[in-house]
């Protein structure tokens, strides 16, 4: 039987003096991926940033547990240190680290580091300032790699595949269902996805459970991805406007 | 010689072995005002202790005190009222000294006034690398050093030279040194220094005569209670000379004055500077000040500096790593003091590493 790996209730979170969530609620169960759709603005990375527990996102109300327990208090390394592992959307350049020298810092073996960063056709910027000057495709890869070898037990994606060419798509996502034990049985998987994506390529190929629209800080529908994206596809976020609207009149 | 174990540790952190195993060429090493150890071991090289080169040679007459004026300063008149002591090495004309000669200069003596006067030659299509670290014994706490050194990089030749300082918090220090490049010739200063020292300050200037290039690197981290001030120059004198002057400091919580002076003076000169401070502190404070002069049309002198903070959000990305934010933080500083020495021996840049290191780890203290 699945249990329960995060837990969010009525989370409130704000920027500054400007609420961006308005009360998310999201469960996500031991080996499901989840799948967040919502137009630019929403307050997707809001939510992954909160969860990880970036300070410029302030939860003012609601609740965030993992394994059963709160973590609110928690800054973001002693939740990275429980198993959660978030790749930005734009990470920022950081002057003098490199990806080995913070992958060593973080205890990961050089053996594996090195692997990993074959596997992500990434060897030559082991060595490089980190997001310094990196391509957008160079950038998402980088974080894949360093989730890779973090191995989060709730593993979050900030739109991995934007700016990423389609053979590089193709070798993320095999890397991603690697990382989500997609390759085992249902039953014997541990780890769970939270994937904020726009263009569904990923999704397709990593088969995700469950799927959510966030519209203006308010998770309004969740169900099947594939279904929820090929309305989105069909309709646009016009059609969730107005079912926001609807829900709101109610 | 008697050197205790810590006197050899503290030897060791700056750069000198005493134990003959790592590879050099050379080794002069004063204690307070004596000479405790002198030792050469290739051809083509020279080292005498300065007033001994003064007898054997007349013409080290002609260099002594010619680039660094007797009446510049207090400090320089007070080496000039005492017989010298300090080091002459010399490479003579195309000899290729590949390791680096080592030397040190030790204070033992608690509240000693260290007073020295070095001339260095490297000939005509000369290699000459040295490695000069100062240092106290490990009860000194108080002391002051003056340190004359005049260089001379005769035509086509290339002289290395890395100073390391690792002083007692209540030392005063003040280098005061200057170069001449002769034609073609290549003048690379390093200068370390990554731990507390009242007061250090120096301007050194090298003046560069046609396609010669002089480079000046500092590396600096200084601790609450220090103050640096420290200045580099160069003048292109001639055509085709070149200058670079790169300069990285910390503050963490003392004081930096990085000064940088390029003054352009002939046809194609090109001279860079970069300046770059990490406060790491609300208590410290860096003062970068560059300077360019030119005097010639076509040169070609152009400088960046920053000073600032490290990033909130740098240090809060990594931390979603799993590092605390002291780890995050020394990571960065280790990173930012991380300038690749050209012409260093490895195990020197090795040694450096480790400084730089345990540097950046006081950094989250
Ligand atoms: N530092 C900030 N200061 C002020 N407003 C911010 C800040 N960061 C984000 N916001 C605002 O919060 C809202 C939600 O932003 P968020 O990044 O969560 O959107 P998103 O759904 O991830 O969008 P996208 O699809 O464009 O990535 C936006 O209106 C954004 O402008
Ligand atoms: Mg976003």
């Amino acid at each position: 039987m699945n249990t329960c790996l995060l837990e969010i209730k009525n989370l409130k979170v704000r920027i500054g003096d400007k609420t961006i969530l308005h009360g998310v609620n999201l469960t996500i169960d031991e080996g499901t991926v989840h799948v967040i759709f919502g137009p630019n603005g929403s307050g997707k990375t809001t939510l992954v940033g909160a969860i990880m527990g970036l300070p410029q996102y302030e939860v003012v109300d609601g609740d965030i547990k993992f394994k059963g327990e709160s973590i609110l208090s928690m800054p973001s390394y002693e939740r990275a240190r429980l198993g959660i592992g978030l790749a930005f959307q734009r990470p920022p350049a950081v002057k003098g680290v490199n990806l080995f020298h913070l992958l060593k810092a973080v205890k990961r073996n050089e053996d594996d580091i090195l692997a990993a960063a074959e596997a992500l056709n990434l060897k030559d910027y082991l060595h490089r300032d980190m997001n310094k000057g990196f391509s957008g495709g160079e950038i998402k890869r980088s974080e894949v790699l360093q989730m890779k070898l973090m191995r989060p037990t709730l593993l979050m994606l900030d739109e991995p595949e934007s700016g990423v060419d389609f053979e590089n798509i193709v070798l993320l996502s095999d890397i991603i269902k690697e990382m989500l034990e997609k390759k085992q049985p249902i039953v014997t998987r541990k780890r769970s996805g939270l994937i904020i994506t726009h263009t569904g390529l990923i999704i397709e190929q990593i088969q995700a459970d469950v799927g959510h629209v966030i519209l203006d800080g308010r998770i309004l529908c969740s169900g099947n991805p594939h279904e929820i994206l090929e309305a989105i596809r069909t309709h646009g976020f016009e059609r969730c406007v107005e079912c926001l609207e609807k829900q709101r009149k109610r | 010689m008697s050197l205790s174990e810590n006197d050899i540790q503290q030897l060791q952190k700056v750069g000198y072995d005493p134990s003959g195993t790592v590879p050099r060429s050379g080794s002069f090493l004063t204690r307070d005002h004596e000479v405790v150890s002198l030792e050469q071991r290739e051809k083509g090289l020279e080292i005498l202790p300065l007033g001994a080169a003064l007898q054997k040679y007349p013409w080290v007459e002609n260099l002594f005190f010619k680039l660094v004026p007797k009446e510049k300063d207090n400090y320089t008149r007070e080496v000039a009222q005492h017989a010298p002591v300090g080091y002459f090495i010399r490479a003579v004309p195309g000899a290729r000294i590949a390791r680096p000669v080592q030397s040190c200069f030790f204070i033992k003596t608690a509240r000693f006034s260290q007073m020295v006067h070095n001339i260095i030659v490297a000939e005509p299509g000369s290699e000459l690398h040295i490695i000069t670290g100062c240092t106290t014994a490990s009860y000194v706490k108080q002391g002051k050093h003056i340190g004359l050194t005049e260089f001379y990089v005769r035509e086509n030749a290339r002289l290395s030279y890395t100073m390391i300082h690792d002083w007692a918090p209540q030392v005063r220090v003040f280098p005061r040194s200057a170069a001449l490049v002769e034609a073609g010739g290549a003048f690379i200063s390093n200068y370390i220094a990554l731990t507390a020292a009242e007061l250090v300050q120096a301007y050194p200037v090298a003046k560069v005569n046609r396609g010669g290039i002089a480079r000046f690197n500092s590396v600096i981290y200084a601790p609450q209670g220090s103050h640096f001030d420290l200045g580099m120059a160069a003048k292109l004198v001639e055509p085709e000379a070149k200058a670079e002057i790169i300069s990285r400091a910390v503050s963490d919580g003392g004081v930096v004055i990085t000064r940088g002076y390029l003054e352009g003076g002939a046809a194609n000169t090109k001279g860079h500077m970069e300046c770059s401070g990490l406060l790491l502190r609300d208590s410290g404070s860096i003062h970068a000040v560059p300077e360019l002069k030119g005097t010639f049309p076509e040169t070609d002198l152009s400088h960046e500096a920053a000073v600032g903070r490290i990033a909130d959000e740098e240090i809060q990305y990594l931390m979603t790593r799993g590092l605390d934010q002291e780890t995050a933080t020394s990571l960065i500083v280790r990173g930012f003091l991380d300038v690749r020495l050209k012409g260093l021996p490895p195990e020197l840049q090795h040694a450096i590493d480790t400084m730089i290191e345990k540097a950046s780890l006081r950094s989250t203290v």
